[in-house]
């Protein structure tokens, strides 16, 4: 028994938020030097009434279409979302409906960010391989930008808005091999969303502007880029070792690789300590920003598009929880 | 390590300030190019040049470059 991705679509909302339009929140800031530094010129946002099922199920009929997907064929919806349209029902539960996808189907969310789409991935090979399911369809939907502080330029520039939905089947053009999985809880309070949920409700309205006049408040997603960053270096590295430990590969038989798109400048501060070559390490971010659980299979998607990817391909996840993954894929 | 070295290293992650007003007593968060993203290339500076892990807090805690200077050399 073998598993493969048999198919790869996303969705991006409609409205495009420019660096023209950004900067006319911060005219103090000088946000195209900051923009080509991270790599990000323009992001989509989901308008006030759009929610992560509704771009999951854009998504979703978008791959339908494309590949031609017989929908009662689907046997198992996995959806990844850290931004769900309620606490319950599940998300993929809704998604199911409005798909008409057959009654028989499997359907649960999990909460993951950057590393989701890959912990997706060994998700929907462990149901192939018990049996338990024959053609998983493999979604990320995340509306970061309902976490955001309106003034909150760093983030707003990096994050945008995406769906992704992957179809994971016994056939297919990439087999999916051996995964590297980790989590370090230490790192939570660092990328944390603290109101709302059940352990704090209420909103707090604490909100105090930092030394670099950026806004840190209870009630929207805070980030610690230094600790991130400093996450990042000691532990990506790592992850790409085991992940080729795991499949008995040696970096010079990955023919590309495919990071959580993070920033630019992250992701080149990571390629040269990797000491990977710049046409071997996929860039796709500039018109869609940090897309959190979307970056991998957005970029997987444009690479094929661009016929980037053959032989062995390396993917790797990193981020909120702390949480990462990676694993290869193997091109046809 | 000399510390001519360390404020080159330092100086080299601005692009809009001349590095001529880069001295060892430079308060930097006075610089104007100073911003978050700066801390980010700082970090990554003292983790490629020097194989020493740094904090944003250990920058947020010095006040001059020899003071970073000085931390950076304690953990080599």
């Amino acid at each position: 028994m073998k598993a493969f991705i048999k198919g790869i679509s996303y969705y991006l909302p409609t409205h495009v938020l420019s660096n023209e339009e950004l900067v006319k929140d911060f005219p103090e800031w000088s946000v195209e030097k900051v923009a080509a530094k991270i790599g990000v010129k323009e992001r989509h946002v989901v308008a006030d009434d759009e929610c992560a099922s509704d771009m999951a199920v854009k998504a979703a009929e978008k791959l339908i279409e494309e590949y031609n997907i017989d929908r009662s064929t689907i046997d198992f919806v996995l959806l990844c979302t850290q931004s769900p349209d309620y606490y319950l029902p599940t998300t993929a539960c809704l998604v199911q409906e409005r798909l008409k996808l057959p009654t028989s189907v499997g359907a649960l969310d999990f909460n993951l960010g950057c590393s989701g789409f890959v912990y997706g991935l060994s998700l929907a090979k462990g149901l192939v391989y018990a049996g338990i399911a024959r053609n998983i369809l493999l979604i990320t939907a995340e509306t970061y930008s309902k976490h955001l502080h309106p003034k909150d330029k760093g983030n707003r520039t990096i994050f945008g808005d995406a769906a992704s939905a992957t179809l994971v089947s016994t056939d297919g053009f990439a087999e999916i091999m051996n995964f590297s999985l980790g989590t370090d809880g230490s790192g939570a309070e660092n990328l944390i969303v603290k109101t709302g949920a059940l352990r704090c409700r209420e909103k707090q309205n604490d909100l105090i502007f930092d030394e670099s006049n950026n806004p840190v408040s209870s009630d929207y997603l805070y980030m610690n880029g230094s600790e991130i960053f400093n996450f990042t270096l000691e532990f990506v590295p790592l992850l790409v070792e085991d992940t080729l430990l795991k499949n008995h590969l040696t970096q010079t038989e990955i023919n590309m690789f495919v990071f959580h798109q993070a920033n630019k400048y992250m992701l080149n501060f990571l390629r040269k300590k990797l000491k990977v070559p710049e046409e071997l390490f996929y860039y796709y971010l500039e018109n869609v920003g940090n897309t959190v659980s979307s970056t991998i299979p957005i970029a997987l998607k444009e690479a094929q598009n661009e016929n980037r990817l053959s032989g062995n391909v390396l993917i790797a996840g990193f981020g909120v929880g702390y949480s990462w993954a990676g694993a290869v894929l193997k091109y046809n | 390590m000399e510390i001519q070295e360390f404020i080159n290293c330092f100086a080299a992650q601005f692009d809009d300030t001349d590095p001529e007003i880069f001295k060892a007593e430079t308060k930097f968060r006075e610089i104007e190019e100073w911003s978050s993203l700066t801390t980010l290339a700082i970090i990554a500076m003292v983790d490629d040049e020097y194989k020493v892990k740094i904090k944003g807090d250990d920058i947020r805690n010095a006040q001059s470059i020899e003071d970073l200077y000085n931390i950076v050399k304690s953990r080599m």
